[in-house]
């Protein structure tokens, strides 16, 4: 029972009754829920490079790569979402693999501004061709599943269950790697590089495993909102606004779980559809309002109110 | 820390909290009331000279259908649309295409919306149109510009209208008018922003004057800075050093404006002939700041063309919304209007073919497809695009600075008719620029 812990019992709970949830919910919530795991995914990845004392603020570099590549290559005929999401990933994890052998060594202010730069050399691009809609974008049609080709309301349902089935075990999975020598290895490196070289790894190495897997992950997260929205534009996928909209989210979950980026995506979701329904010409300054209150009082992010909880229980 | 060991409870907690919202909220509509969404730029560069300005004309509108005090042709109808209270949901229309198409489905699915009349952005019509379609929302455009909303995005639509010309229409009336005013000129060149509008605006100005002045050349270092940029040092350097004495923009809102700023401040202006396609939103705003003597348009007969409009519905919207906003309306604010009484017009033909009673969507949409209704400061005839494009009369003038008056005034006006400018129903623009604008009637 060794990898049966309460995170990834909580997971399997949380899987489950999200299953049977995704037949009954308001559209909206369904389709804010879709948003959540795709930006929740991105988190994810962040946060393990965050354990590696890593921010970085241009992973909309490989949610743009995932979104775009999904999007693209359903300009040319291909429509299945197991191809388009694949490809999107796989696309994000080469560029990260590739950027990964550069990347590695930089720290702090360096590495986050470098991922930056890369992101926005992507925008300028994206923003520059006129054949993919310069910054309007284009519209992607509704995905596909195995031959499967809902419509309506079931394009959401189906998309919601497969995204969730993904997620969940791409999760899970980041969970137990998280357990492992190698995944334990993030702390070191963050602690102090040196020791861990003298134990006999490499700390470029360890952080080149986690960057490739931040940028399959933030892919996959393009892929999904690509397909979930109905349309890409540099904008929303590419901006650096966006690789903002990303750390924001990993600060308001706080880095205590893997579970806490989906529930902080989800409230960053609340939060923002909210602010915009009351206050459509403030909504930007209740976002970061918001953000400055979590810093102030919750500096873990959401996950310490769990350990609190805990705590007070003794 | 102990990162590992964490209680399922919270997930739990998490996501029946999720559930909760989930099931309880439903999107739940008043009956009474018909919930119009707006969308419309309150925040960024599009927001003061197009955003502001087009929300003011619709709310003017939508209050006085609330009251019931449109003035003729409208004074008739009564209150509200075919009777029902208009609930306006007034919202930021700035982000881009991916956040518009998200907010699109959170009003209709969260908060029940009826119908939307909105959205001033090329790139914006151009994401929305695919959703409204496939929501089947009824959704007009009152403003937008790109033929390729009906031309490539949806060639049949049945939910999707737009209440005035596009892009084609000021080509065509500017190449016309080009060719009346500047006839010696030799040569033109332009600066447009790098996406749909300004695209589609420079190559239908181009087509046209092939056709009507192929011996004049077109520049090909045109200029084309990104949307929203307001930096344009070099692309002024560029038109400075160019040898084409006439210079297009579709430059518009906030981009216009610092274009305007940037441009005088170097002389730009004393040395190139202008022609804007959407000045009209700053004359009042600039003032003397204002390109005087250069060649403006309004995409139609809008704000300051319709200045001397002597109609009893021109005359009140003027008014009115002077009174209230200290300013007089301009092309944004007409438009809007323009979009908000598509919806006054459809409801209400609706309702009297539906032997008074409230019409339903479909209803609504055969009333309006096909439709010629009277706007503010024109006729708006719905005869293109299986009855989904209007098409209007256009105007195009010289901005000159009327010192008696202390104001704006414009100079050397062109009308053209909605015939003449816009494509006919079933053929392309580009193709029908390209074919010579055959079946024009000018």
């Amino acid at each position: 029972m060794r990898y049966l812990d309460k995170t990834v019992v909580g997971l399997s709970i949380a899987f489950l009754v999200l299953l049977f949830a995704d037949f009954f919910m308001a559209e909206w919530v369904r389709f804010m829920g879709l948003q959540s795991l795709a930006r929740g995914a991105v988190a994810l990845g962040l946060l393990v490079l965050w354990r590696t004392g890593l921010v970085s603020f241009g992973h909309a570099l490989y949610f743009g790569i995932g979104a775009y590549a999904a999007a693209m290559l359903t300009l040319v005929g291909y429509h299945d979402a197991f191809f388009l999401v694949f490809a999107g990933t796989l696309a994000s994890g080469i560029l990260a693999y590739l950027l990964g052998f550069l990347l590695r060594r930089y720290r702090g202010i360096f590495f986050a501004l470098l991922n930056m730069a890369f992101s926005m050399i992507l925008y300028g691009v994206i923003v520059k061709t006129e054949e993919l809609g310069s910054t309007d974008g284009f519209s992607v049609l509704a995905p596909t599943f195995l031959g499967y080709a809902p419509e309506g309301e079931a394009v959401q349902t189906t998309l919601f269950l497969f995204t969730l089935f993904f997620t969940y075990i791409v999760t899970v999975g980041v969970h137990l790697y998280l357990k492992t020598t190698l995944g334990g290895m993030s702390m070191a490196v963050r602690e102090n590089e040196i020791r861990v070289e003298y134990l006999g790894y490499s700390a470029e190495k360890v952080i080149h495993v986690k960057y490739v897997f931040s940028g399959l992950v933030a892919g996959f997260g393009g892929a999904i909102m690509a397909l979930a929205i109905g349309q890409v534009d540099p904008d929303s996928m590419a901006n650096w606004n966006v690789s903002g909209e990303f750390v924001f989210i990993t600060i308001l979950s706080g880095i205590g779980n893997v579970a806490a980026t989906f529930i902080g995506a989800f409230v960053f979701e609340l939060i923002r559809t909210y602010a915009f329904e009351y206050a459509p010409l403030f909504w930007q300054l209740i976002l970061g309002g918001s953000l400055l209150a979590i810093i102030m009082f919750l500096p873990n992010g959401i996950w310490s109110l769990v350990d609190r909880l805990r705590k007070s229980e003794g | 820390m102990n990162f590992t060991n964490k209680p399922a409870r919270a997930a739990l907690l998490a996501t029946g909290l999720a559930a909760a919202i989930g099931f309880s909220a439903g999107a739940a509509n008043a009956a009474e009331t018909v919930v119009m969404a707006v969308p419309t730029f309150l925040t960024g560069a599009g927001a003061p000279a197009f955003g502001v300005p087009a929300r003011n004309g619709a709310e003017v509108i939508i209050e006085a259908i609330n009251k019931g005090t449109l003035p003729a042709p409208y004074d008739k109808s009564g209150k509200g649309l075919a009777g029902r209270q208009i609930k306006a949901l007034i919202y930021d229309e700035s982000g881009g295409g991916v956040k518009q198409v998200a907010e699109f489905r959170n009003k209709v699915q969260k908060q029940g919306v009826d119908l939307f009349v909105g959205y001033i952005s090329s790139g914006t019509c151009a994401a929305i149109t695919p959703v409204a379609e496939e929501l089947k929302m009824l959704t007009i455009f009152p403003i937008c510009g790109t033929p390729r909303i009906f031309e490539e995005i949806n060639t049949n639509p049945k939910y999707v209208f737009r209440t005035m010309g596009h892009a084609t229409a000021d080509g065509v009336a500017e190449a016309h008018y080009v060719k009346a005013n500047l006839p010696d000129v030799k040569g033109y060149t332009g600066i447009n922003q790098n996406y749909a509008w300004g695209q589609d605006s420079w190559r239908d100005f181009d087509l046209a004057m092939k056709q009507l002045m192929p011996s004049v050349p077109a520049s090909d270092k045109a200029q084309w800075p990104k949307i929203f940029s307001g930096q344009y040092g070099t692309e002024i350097s560029a038109l400075m050093l160019s040898k084409e004495p006439l210079v297009h923009s579709s430059l518009w809102g906030g981009d216009l404006e610092a274009f305007i700023f940037q441009g005088a401040a170097r002389g730009l202006f004393r040395k190139k002939k202008l022609l804007f396609s959407v000045a009209d939103t700053s004359v009042y705003r600039l003032g003397k700041k204002a390109p005087i003597g250069a060649i403006i348009g309004a995409r139609g007969p809008y704000g300051i063309f319709a200045a001397n409009v002597d109609t009893p519905l021109n005359n009140w919207f003027r008014k009115v919304y002077s009174d209230r906003y200290s300013t007089l309306p301009v092309g944004g604010s007409y438009q809007a209007a323009q979009g908000v009484l598509a919806a006054k017009f459809a409801y209400d033909k609706a309702a009297a073919a539906n032997g008074g009673k409230f019409p339903s969507k479909d209803q609504v949409i055969a009333a309006l497809e096909g439709a010629t209704y009277q706007g503010i400061a024109a006729k708006v005839h719905m005869n293109r695009s299986n009855g989904h494009q209007a098409a209007t009369k256009h105007m195009i003038g010289v901005l000159e600075w009327d010192k008696e008056a202390g104001g704006p005034i414009m100079t050397k006006v062109t009308e053209f008719g909605p015939d003449c400018v816009m494509p006919p129903q079933g053929i392309n623009g580009t193709e029908w620029l390209k074919g010579g604008m055959k079946g024009a009637k000018c």
